[in-house]
Parts: structure tokens; sequence; C-alpha cells
């Protein structure tokens, strides 16, 4: 299958499933007020007076889109179960990879607009200036959700025909997401410090390099994990 | 004689040696000047340490050959690497603590090398639960390939990403630059010990993957349902 075709067959999938959730927006409702919720939750866990809010908001913004994207990555192929729609999917004449690319593509974009609403409530409810540090704060986001949605959207290809599939996604997950996870804390503490942004170039090519490993070796396994 | 029971007697045999290498190491080798008896755990920590990390790897090959061949030996194989790889995990999260405490004065810290073992441990223990969450052993077997081909590619990861952190852990005496820093009682000591622990990683090796056979002939005839 010649690349074009492949990037409209993904295209095709994305769309499909964005339509999906457009229609209803059950999930991403749901998924926005969690984030609300978990940013809340984390406001009474702390002691205001101990620990600053600009030390603890690269940790509270990255924990709550670790929670946030988990839920959102188990929604990606449980949809397809219903009425078998995996197998209408597998029988389409398209690449296996494409249909990952697909799904990849509709993960990222509704993991995208659940940071969207995460960041500037960050900001409202913390206290911590964003605005300044907004470019490279959206280049960290973008290249470490990127690395751990793929490695997500790969595994739960595989959890939601488990037992216990909510449970089992992240078991397998985290310790996937970490290492892009510290990466992403270590840089955002940096940018929100106003720190130069040569501090955290290092973190940016180790969030790029994982990124182009873990996508490459996703498109090349999804297809073992929906063949019959 | 049964495969099971010849990885039953490299085993024994195995760990026979291994009371005879403490032997040696208590009764031969010199006492380290700084940290005293507490360092006669290096004999038994680094020979695991040094295979939980070589099982992940291999555990990782088997997986990438096992997709393009489909050959269930390899699966077996992963399979019972990485349960021996958890195993071997699991003494070296034991043994570094209990060597910590006297040393260090904490059971536990956020050091480069303590974090990397707890991470390839939770992979192997995510990549076990994988295994006996699938119920169909077709898919199963292609589910922990992919999970364990990720998991080989993740640990330089895991190295680069712990490894930017300042450490407290002693540097490696052995396998660094140059010849070994340690005297040589002390090193053909060590390379006893690392050979009793190739010999041991074996002998669970061969149990394990006989055990994976027969329980997969249990499977086929329908007597068991799955572990």
């Amino acid at each position: 299958m010649r690349s074009p075709n492949l990037l409209r067959h993904a295209w095709a999938v994305a769309s499909k499933d964005l339509l999906v959730e457009f229609r209803s927006r059950t999930a991403i409702l749901s998924v926005a007020v969690f984030v609300v919720l978990v940013l809340v939750v984390f406001n009474f866990g702390r002691d205001p007076t101990a620990v600053s809010n600009l030390d603890l908001a690269p940790s509270i913004l990255w924990v709550t889109f670790t929670f946030a994207a988990i839920l959102a990555l188990n929604r990606a192929f449980q949809l397809e179960l219903e009425n078998h729609a995996l197998e209408g999917l597998l029988l389409a004449p398209i690449d296996r990879s494409s249909i990952y690319l697909g799904k990849l593509i509709a993960n990222l974009v509704f993991v995208a607009t659940i940071e969207l609403i995460g960041v500037p409530l960050l900001a409202l409810f913390f206290n911590v200036l964003v605005l300044p540090y907004l470019a490279p704060l959206i280049a960290v986001i973008v290249l470490a959700t990127v690395g751990f949605v793929a490695v997500g959207t790969l595994f739960s290809a595989m959890t939601v025909r488990t037992r216990f599939a909510e449970l089992l996604l992240p078991v397998l997950l985290l310790p996937f997401m970490i290492p892009p996870l510290s990466w992403a804390v270590l840089a955002t503490g940096r940018l929100l410090a106003g720190r130069p942004l040569s501090e955290i170039a290092g973190w940016l090519n180790m969030l790029a390099v994982y990124d182009i490993v873990f996508v490459t070796l996703a498109v090349m396994l999804f297809p073992a994990t929906v063949n019959e | 004689m049964r495969m099971v029971q010849v990885g039953r007697w490299i085993t024994a045999i195995a760990l026979l040696l291994l009371v005879g290498v403490y032997l040696r190491a208590l009764a031969y080798t010199p006492v380290e000047q700084s940290q005293g008896l507490a360092q006669k755990i290096f004999y038994l920590h680094v020979p695991a340490a040094i295979w939980a990390e070589t099982a992940m790897i291999l555990v990782g090959l088997s997986s990438a050959f096992y997709l393009f061949t489909k050959d269930p030996r390899l699966d077996r194989f992963a399979a019972a690497s990485a349960e021996v790889g958890t195993i071997f995990c699991a003494i070296v999260l034991t043994t570094g603590p209990i060597w910590g405490k006297p040393i260090w004065g904490t059971w536990w810290t956020w050091d480069a090398r303590l974090t990397f073992t707890l991470f390839l441990f939770l992979l192997y223990v995510g990549y076990l639960l994988l295994r006996s969450a699938v119920a169909d052993p077709a898919m199963r077997a292609r589910y922990a390939a992919v999970l364990g081909i990720c998991a080989m590619c993740e640990v330089p990861f895991i190295h680069l990403s712990v490894y930017m952190f300042p450490t407290l852990h002693p540097m490696p005496i052995v396998l660094q630059p140059g010849r070994p820093k340690l005297p040589g009682s002390m090193l053909s000591t060590w390379l006893m010990s690392l050979g009793v622990f190739t010999l041991l990683y074996l002998g669970f090796m061969v149990q394990r993957y006989a055990l994976s056979y027969l329980r997969e002939e249990l499977e086929a005839a329908g007597e068991v349902g799955h572990a």
C-alpha cells in the first residue's frame, strides 16, 4: 500500500471515530469533568503554605494528563467491540497500519482536547503564569503526548480484548509513560520557572527520539495485535 | 530423562554451587575495607542484576522472532525467560535494600539504578499479567510478543533517563574500561558466582519451558483452564 493511501485511510478511520465522538460527546464531556475534578482534588491534597504552586504545578499538570489520557485510551477500541465493529474494520481493504494510525490520530485529538481544557484551568486554579511560555510549553506537551498516546493506542488494542481491560491498560502503560512523563515534568518545571529555553532542549530531544522510536514500533507491531 | 527433571537437576546443582560460592566468599575473600561484611552481598546482587536485564533482552529478541516465525517454542522461551527474569529482579530488589540499609542508611532511595530495576520489575510483572489475562493461546502469544518487544525497546530509554540523574550507587568495578579494580580472589569468586547464576538461569528456564509445554498439552486436551 502506498503512503498517500495509508494516510488517507488513516484519516478516514480517525474521522469516523471523531464523528462518533462528536455526535454523542459523552466521553469527552466525562473526561473534561474528570480533569476539573482531578485538579480540584490536587488543590485539597496539598498544603499551600508548605509547597508553592509553581513547584507543584508541573506535577499536577502531568499527573492529571496521565489519568485523563488513560481513561481516553480505554475508549478507542472499546468502541469497536460493539456489534463486532472491529471485524468490519479489519475486513476493509486497507492496510492494518492505517487503522492504527487512524486510531492514533483520533486519540491524539481526543487527548489534545483534554489538554486544551487542562492547561488554562491549571493557570486559573493554581495561579501559574502560562502565557509567556505558551509556545515552548505546547512543544513539550505535544512531544510527550505523541509518545505515550502512541504506546497507549497499541496497548489498548490488546487490553480491550482481555479480562480486566480497564485495569490492565494502566498497569501495562504506566511503566512506558513514566520516562516521557518525567522528562516533560522536568521541562515544564524549568519553563514555568522562567529558565532559558536552552535548558529544556535536551528533554525535548529525548521526547522526540522516544516519539520516533515508539510510533515506528507501534505501526510495525499493530498488525500483530489484530491478526486473526 | 524428561525435560522437567533435567531442569530440576541443573537447578539443584546450581544451588549447591551457590552455597559453595558463598563459603568461598565468606572464608577466602578479604573483607572490604569500608563496607565490611555487607559487601559480601555483591556476589549475589550483581550476577542477579546482570541476568535480570539479559533475560529481558532475551524476552524481546525471542518475541521479535516469534512474530516472524510463529514458532510456539519461541513464545514458550519468552514466557519462561520473563518469569525467571522476574525472580532475578526480585532478588536484586531484596538484596539491594539489605545492603543499602547499613551502607547508605536507608532501605530505598530513588537512585538511578534502583529506579531502573524497579521499572524492569514492573515491566516483567505487566508482561506476566498480560499473559494471564488472555485466554486464547495464539492471541496470548501474539500479545505477549508485542509487549515483549516494546519492553525491550523501553529498556534503553529507562537507562538514559535514569542515568541523567545523580547516583549514589557504586559504579561498575568489574565491567569497566581497563582492568577490574578488585582483588584477584574477589574477582574469581564473583566470576564463579556469575557462572552459577548462568547455570541457575538455565535450570529455571528448562523447568519453566517444560512446564509451559505440558500446560499447553493439557490446554489442548481441554483439561485445565489457563493460568
